[in-house]
């Protein structure tokens, strides 16, 4: 029995397809669902993919964040499902205060495409277990809302419980507060970032490198072992 | 019909470089003395019924949970007639 990983699909999410098949690289299950569909399949995980839902109509994530499917997920996180929202998905954990802070436009008006150098800052998170605490890992980071803000109460408590899960290393690439690109709930199972891990699971393509395949790896042998 | 607007604006401390890149072009279009810019949002809301305390108190709750994201953006609550 492997974990059953669902990965949901918003009208106007992009990368679900991707997010899938880096689930099965790892050796979990995908299980895609709807956003209308409140039912969540008993899956043990939930991955929010990025894209441009509800074509971040009003702000990024705020539409989505009312759909049925987050109903059920908000209430899950709550009692410990493991949740991770690559961007477009942690914009929309944001806007349902799962996660602190909000995202707002990059400091310099510009979308970003690149591969980007992130800094694990905590490996205990349910998606962060398989890296080194200060590990340097290379993602592709592609947005325009990326700059993240929180007040400096919100920011000092984030760092004070070492809920900053990635910085961004060598240059902030896009006006993050502290060069933060991900961070965690209080208890650990809910964690969101900008840049996609799903992009960089196989050698084949991209940059060649599989820095991304952790975060598929961690969860799947927390929900392995649990089991 | 009856309407009401809701301004949201960026809370003052957040940096704002939508208004900032207005407010730099400003000068190069021959629009001289402004010396900031901040870029805000608004809503027309045209209700069905007449604008009493409960009507508005179910948009101020609208404005709050869904059209302005409090932990970025304020936002008032105007009727006009």
């Amino acid at each position: 029995m492997t974990a059953r990983i669902g990965v949901v699909t918003f009208p106007g999410t992009l990368d679900d397809r991707d997010t899938q098949r880096a689930v099965r690289v790892a050796g979990a299950e995908p299980v895609p669902l709807w956003h209308r569909d409140k039912d969540l399949h008993q899956v043990d995980a939930v991955v929010l993919p990025g894209g441009f839902s509800y074509g971040d109509y009003l702000r990024a994530g705020a539409i989505s964040r009312f759909s049925p499917v987050m109903e059920s997920i908000i209430a899950g996180a709550k009692d410990g499902l493991p949740v991770l929202g690559i961007c477009n998905g942690f914009q929309v954990l944001t806007e349902t205060h799962l996660l602190p802070g909000a995202m707002l436009r990059n400091n310099h008006l510009h979308f970003i495409c690149r591969d980007q150098k992130l800094r694990v800052e905590n490996n205990s998170t349910s998606w962060t277990a398989d890296y080194e605490q200060g590990q340097e890992i290379s993602i592709p980071l592609k947005n325009i809302d990326g700059r993240y803000v929180a007040d400096e109460r919100v920011l000092d408590e984030l760092e004070a419980e070492g809920r900053v899960v990635f910085r961004y290393a060598d240059w902030n690439p896009n006006g993050s507060l502290r060069d933060i690109a991900g961070i965690t709930n209080a208890a650990g199972n809910v964690v969101g970032l900008m840049p996609h891990p799903e992009h960089a699971v196989e050698s084949l393509i991209g940059t060649g490198r599989t820095d991304g395949l952790g975060f598929f790896t961690s969860i799947l042998k927390k929900l392995v072992h649990a089991s | 019909m009856a309407r009401v607007v809701v301004d949201v604006m960026l809370k003052p401390e957040i940096l704002d470089p939508q208004g900032q890149a207005v407010q730099r072009a400003l000068p190069r279009l021959g629009f001289e003395g402004i010396a900031d810019v901040r870029q805000g949002k608004r809503f027309e809301l045209e209700l069905e019924g007449p604008v009493d305390d409960a009507a508005l108190a179910r948009i101020r709750e609208m404005a709050e949970t869904f059209l302005a994201n409090t932990v970025i953006e304020d936002f008032t609550v105007k009727v006009e007639s």
